[in-house]
This record gives C-alpha cells, sequence and structure tokens, in this order.
C-alpha cells in the first residue's frame, strides 16, 4: 500500500523535473548549448506569476500567460545578448561560462527585484485530489504530467513537421550547412530559445504550485537535477526527457523510502553513472556523434 | 573579419561581467545600508570618532539568500540597541561606530566580510548569525584574538576558541532542551525526526535530541534526513512518519523547508504535533503562507513578541517604531540583547576603546564570566567556555501569532 504512495510521490516529483527537463532538451538538442541559465527563467517565471496573481489579482491561466511571454521575451533577449556573440567563438566553454553568468544575473536580479524573502506560491490547479484505490494523487501532480505529456507530443510534432520545425533539425544537424542551404540559422536558434523559456514559464508555475515555496534560487537545484534528467534520457531526445525526469523523480523517492533519506541522491547519481556506462548516449539517445 | 568577431565577442563578455559586479555591488549596497565603506563615511561626516575614541563594533550576517531573514533581524536589532547606547552616552563615555556586512549565510564570504571589517577598524565582533559561517569566522578570530559574541550561532564549533561566546543555546543544548520539554510535558511517546542532513546546525541538534529521548523513554519511531540538494519534496519523508505512527514530528530545521513539510504534511491529512527549534522563528513572516497550516507548532524560543514581560515589551514597541512596524523575531532580540551584554562587560572591564583587539579580548572574556545579564530573552550568565545558562522557554503558534507556554 504505502510502496504506491511512495511510487505516486516520485512520480509528482519526476514530473516536475520532466517538465523542465523538456525545456534544456529542446534548447540542447537545437542549439548544442547547456542553457544552464534554464532553472533561473522558471524562477523568473514563477515570480511573474507570483506577482500577477497575488499583487494583481489576476486569475490563474491568464498569469501563466502573462508570464509565458514575458520569459519568451527574456530568453529571446539573453540568447541575443550573451549566447549569440559567443556562438563562433574559438572555445565552446565561453558561451557555457556565459550561461552559468546569466544564471547569477537572473538570481541576483531577482533578489533586488522581489528580495530575499521566501515567499509562498498559491497553488495554479485548484482541483480537489483524485483517489485511486484508497491513494490520493495530488490534481497538481496529474495535471504537471499531463501538461508535461502535451508538450513533449506537441514539440515531437512541430519539430518533426513543420516547417520551422524542420529547420530547427537542420540547423542541429549542420549549422553551417544549415546556413547555406538557405535556413536563417540565427532565427531558428532564437525560435529555440522562445519556445523553451515559454515552457519555463509553465514549468515554474506548475514546480511552484507543486512546491509552494518560492525565493531567487528556487529554479536552481531543480534546474541541475533536471538537467541530470535530460542527460539521463539523452540530452537532446524529447520523450527521453520525460521518462528521464519521471525516472528521476521515481529512483529518488524510492531510494528515500526503502534505503535511507541520508544518501538517496548518492544513489540517484549511482544510477545515472551506471546508466551513462551502459549506455553512453542516455536511454533515449541516438548513438551518433553529436546529432538529434 | 573573424578577428572583429573575436573582439565583438570579448566586449560582449566583458559588458556581462560589468553588468554582473554593478549588479552584485548595488545589491550589497541596498541591503547594506550600514556595510564598511558606508560606516565609515557617516562617521567621517558625522561628529569625529576617530579610533581610540569609539568603539568599533562589527556584525555579520546572511542579509540576502535563503537565510536573511535572520541576518536582517539581526542587522535591525544590534542597530537599535546601539542607537540607544549612542542616545544615553555611550558605553563608559565613548560612542560605538557600527558596520554589519552580509554574508549570504557562506562560510568564504563571511570571512571576506571579516577582513573587511578588521580593515575597517573593528573591535569586537557581534556574529555570525548562522553556525557554518561562523565557524570559519571564529578560526580567523581566535587567530586574531578579537572578542566575539554571536547571537545566533548555535553550533558546538561557532565558539570553539576562548575568544568567542554565544548568547544564544548550543545546537546541544536545543536538542536536549526540546528533548526533555516533550518528555517532561508528556506531549508524544512516538516521535518522527525530520533533520537536514547537510547543515551542521539540524544534525548537531537531532544527534542530542535523540540521545536525550532514549534518557526520556521517548520512542523515536523514525529519522528522516534531507540534504539541500534535495530540499523541496518531503512527501516521502512525511509518508514514512506517517506509516510509523509517530503522534509528534520534530523539526530541528529552517522554516523555508518546515513550510513546505506543513504543506505536504495537510495535503496528505496527516495531522501530528509539531515541534522545532529556533530555526522555525520566521515561519509567520512568510509571504502568503497560509498562517493556519502552523497553528499548534510549538517551537523553543527564547522571545515571544506578544510577551508581557516589561523588557520585551520595551524592546518590541522599540524595534516597531524603528523598523515599519515589523514584529521583531527571536534573532532581532538575541542581537540587540548581545550589545546590552557587551556594554554590560566592557562596563565591568573597565575597557577603554583605545585598548588593543587583543587587550579588549582578554579583559572582556573575563568579565563575560563575571557578569549576571538580564536582557529581553532572559537572565544569563556565561562559562568561561563561551555558553550561556539560561532556561529554555516553548512558544505555541496560536492564531497566527507565539503564545508563551
Amino acid at each position: 500500500m504505502s510502496f504506491f504512495s511512495y511510487l505516486i510521490n516520485g512520480v509528482g516529483l519526476g514530473s516536475v523535473y520532466a517538465i523542465i527537463a523538456l525545456g534544456y532538451t529542446m534548447v540542447y538538442g537545437i542549439a548544442k548549448m547547456l542553457n544552464f541559465a534554464h532553472g533561473d527563467v522558471i524562477m523568473i517565471g514563477a515570480y511573474i506569476v507570483f506577482v500577477a496573481m497575488t499583487s494583481l489579482g489576476i486569475p490563474a491561466l491568464p498569469s501563466l500567460i502573462v508570464a509565458m511571454i514575458f520569459c519568451l521575451v527574456l530568453g529571446v533577449v539573453i540568447e541575443k545578448v550573451a549566447y549569440r556573440p559567443l556562438r563562433n567563438a574559438a572555445s565552446k566553454l565561453a558561451v557555457l561560462i556565459t550561461a552559468i553568468g546569466v544564471s547569477y544575473l537572473l538570481q541576483n536580479i531577482a533578489l533586488l527585484v522581489f528580495g530575499p524573502n521566501p515567499k509562498s506560491f498559491s497553488n495554479i490547479v485548484k482541483l480537489p485530489p483524485v483517489s485511486i484505490g484508497g491513494i490520493n494523487i495530488s490534481s497538481t501532480t496529474l495535471v504537471t504530467i499531463a501538461a508535461s505529456v502535451v508538450i513533449m507530443l506537441v514539440l515531437t510534432f512541430f519539430v518533426k513537421k513543420t516547417k520551422p520545425g524542420q529547420a530547427m533539425q537542420a540547423v542541429s544537424e549542420d549549422r553551417g550547412a544549415a546556413g547555406l542551404m538557405g535556413i536563417n540559422v540565427n532565427g531558428t536558434i532564437s525560435l529555440t530559445f522562445a519556445i523553451g523559456s515559454a515552457l519555463a514559464a509553465v514549468a515554474g508555475a506548475l514546480m511552484c504550485s507543486s512546491y509552494p515555496i518560492l525565493d531567487p534560487y528556487t529554479g536552481s537545484m531543480p534546474g541541475i537535477k533536471a538537467f541530470v534528467a535530460a542527460v539521463f534520457g539523452g540530452i537532446g531526445s524529447i520523450p527521453g526527457a520525460m521518462i528521464g525526469g519521471i525516472l528521476l523523480g521515481i529512483i529518488e523517492n524510492l531510494s528515500k523510502a526503502y534505503i535511507s533519506s541520508q544518501i538517496a541522491d548518492a544513489i540517484v547519481f549511482a544510477v545515472l553513472i551506471i546508466v551513462l556506462l551502459v549506455r553512453p548516449a542516455g536511454l533515449f539517445g541516438k548513438n551518433v556523434q553529436e546529432k538529434v | 573579419m573573424k578577428n572583429w568577431k573575436r573582439f565583438t565577442a570579448i566586449v560582449a563578455a566583458g559588458a556581462m561581467a560589468l553588468t554582473m559586479a554593478a549588479c552584485g555591488g548595488s545589491s550589497s549596497g541596498n541591503t547594506d545600508n550600514t556595510d564598511a565603506s558606508s560606516a565609515a563615511q557617516a562617521s567621517s561626516a558625522g561628529e569625529a570618532a576617530a579610533p581610540g575614541q569609539a568603539w568599533y563594533i562589527g556584525g555579520i550576517g546572511p542579509t540576502t539568500g535563503g537565510a536573511a531573514s535572520y541576518g536582517l533581524a539581526v542587522k535591525n536589532g544590534i542597530q537599535l540597541a546601539v542607537d540607544e547606547i549612542n542616545a544615553a552616552g555611550g558605553i563608559n563615555g565613548y560612542p560605538i561606530e557600527y558596520a554589519f556586512q552580509d554574508d549570504e549565510h557562506n562560510a568564504e564570504k563571511s570571512v571576506n566580510a571579516y577582513n573587511a571589517l578588521k580593515d575597517w577598524g573593528m573591535q569586537l565582533l557581534i556574529g555570525t548569525v548562522t553556525s557554518t559561517p561562523c565557524v570559519a569566522v571564529e578560526a580567523e578570530a581566535e587567530a586574531d584574538n578579537m572578542f566575539l559574541l554571536t547571537p545566533s550561532g548555535t553550533s558546538v564549533d561557532a565558539i570553539s576558541g576562548a575568544n568567542a561566546f554565544r548568547l544564544c543555546f548550543s545546537d546541544p543544548n536545543q536538542g536536549v532542551g526540546a528533548a526533555q520539554y516533550i518528555g517532561e510535558h508528556n506531549l508524544a511517546k512516538k516521535i518522527a525526526v525530520i533533520y537536514d542532513s547537510s547543515d551542521v546546525y539540524s544534525s548537531g541538534i537531532y544527534e542530542k535530541f535523540a540521545e536525550t529521548a532514549k534518557e526520556e523513554n521517548l520512542e523515536i519511531v523514525c529519522a528522516e534526513a534531507f540534504t539541500a540538494q534535495s530540499n523541496k519534496d518531503f512527501t516521502t519523508q512525511v509518508q514514512k512518519a506517517a506509516d510509523a505512527g509517530a503522534e509528534l514530528v520534530f523539526l530541528p530545521i529552517y522554516y523555508t523547508e518546515a513550510s513546505l513539510i506543513l504543506q505536504q504534511c495537510a495535503a496528505m491529512d496527516y495531522a501530528p504535533l509539531f515541534f522545532g527549534c529556533d530555526g522555525l522563528d520566521g515561519l509567520l513572516g512568510v509571504e502568503n503562507f497560509d498562517t493556519s497550516l502552523a497553528e499548534g507548532v510549538m517551537l523553543l524560543t527564547p522571545y515571544a513578541a506578544n510577551s508581557d514581560d516589561p523588557l520585551s515589551v520595551a524592546f518590541t514597541d522599540a524595534y516597531k517604531a524603528a523598523f515599519n512596524n515589523e514584529t521583531p523575531i527571536q534573532f532581532a532580540a538575541d542581537a540587540y540583547d548581545c550589545v546590552y551584554a557587551v556594554k554590560q562587560a566592557i562596563e565591568k572591564a573597565g575597557a577603554t576603546p583605545d585598548m588593543s583587539v587583543s587587550d579588549l579580548c582578554e579583559a572582556l572574556k573575563t568579565a563575560m564570566t563575571e557578569i549576571t545579564f538580564a536582557g529581553v530573552t532572559g537572565e544569563i550568565t556565561w562559562e568561561a567556555d563561551g555558553e550561556p545558562n539560561k532556561t529554555p522557554k516553548a512558544v505555541i503558534i496560536e492564531n497566527g501569532s507565539y503564545k508563551m507556554l
């Protein structure tokens, strides 16, 4: 009986990792860069929803749309100002370090604007918990899973079937050749960041609905865990991010429940190492060099 | 062309670094309006307080970051006491100069803050606020033989040297006090503990609590940990506590995580008693937090804003008047008492500000063990090892505020 509640709790945590990991993997898949600021865009998105709902009294859904638009613009600006000038820099490290810089910049801006004190987030999902076989599953978890699945499907469809999506695939395969074939490389990467950052706002709102504490550092640790989930599932693979996230959450909670809550993190990372040893490209990653 | 691109890249990176530096600078400037440089300016602009003619008291604590509410409370508490003492003619006739530095609850930054304050001319330190940084700063202060009085550094190592004293209970004492309180008042027999194994404060309290609980015939049915890397999801820990039939959950942790645990317990319809230590102080200050979740939570704290003790009432009123009608938390009271304890010790020792840092420390550490200090947080005497003697008090949260038990 309690096994199922542990499992459900794990899925709840995993769904939060999954929805963050989708944004990570999307940007990595197309732009081939680790956007370490993704976790902090999530935090900014959550703050926008918080301010819209609590201070301005806007209902949940419109607040979320405002936050998505804000994060979309933020993502495009970050890409344009901080990443694009370094895209052709000699060292790939430069843009990675800049991403870490942007991450700290966003945290410090949030500290200045919103202050250091934690805020308690109001759940945007105002539905009663669903009871299956005597176990209550929070509706936030269900909505988060549903949102991850929908986002996963829409993204997969978008990348595979639409023109801008195919341009993304082309850019990810070979940026230079794509440019020569008349694809607007800068525009395509901007679009990737726009979508990834808008998703970050959704992830932020859902994460803070599940775990309702919001401070300027809220995004950083889940961001890193979600990155692990993305690697676990095979970075660059959209379904992989989703599965990786949920598995990570389940492994984390089951090891807390049955092995030891003190070394749960160590177990999670040990599993990651084993998976990578067996499948270096992650669970769903294609085993080709740096291609999606 | 290639060089040109490289040039723009460098310029962009430089600009990035500059904005970040500027941002960091202004953030500390904004939150620390009494940081070393502005305090130095204030003293040179105001009445002359040359070194040797004033007491240079430094403070260190987190005014930004997750533990900011503690640091800000301490900073304000010291400020209030300093202003009162200066208005009443200073200590032994000399005014106090006061500077406070942010350490973001980070040991490395705390040592930097300590060095910055030393450059400013600090003669004694009230701080640091949180345990982990305090351990690091105390090592430096011991080497300098600088007198250190921490208002709230509860870890044992925070006052390892002979130069260091504390005003609050140590972690072990809080653990002992909590277990004894639960045992004596027969609150529960089956107890679950959820603690932060990555934090010296939390694990320190837990270890001593577990020992004392045995003596009190309390059964710890489950002891679950979390770390700073996984401090969002506590559903598994809570579930295990509920499955083990715990009647009381002991939370020797900080309020940010505690607020999540309270919410997750409520979501599972699990309603045990909750008992915590001073880290829970600040719970009611979390913006937008549903304080009904905190109803009935008990915590050990030496000070409650609504107590009828005349000293507490006077302090609470003065604090509210000075800081936007904000209700002081225990950390503010601790810090306020620290300044008055230092004042009493200096007067007892008959010290003067022209003494060297080391001589002042020698004089004060003898005087501290001789005084009996009556402050907002109760009557305190000190042992030579720096530990305070006082009785623990517990409060319960009722109708959104503390009530003394």
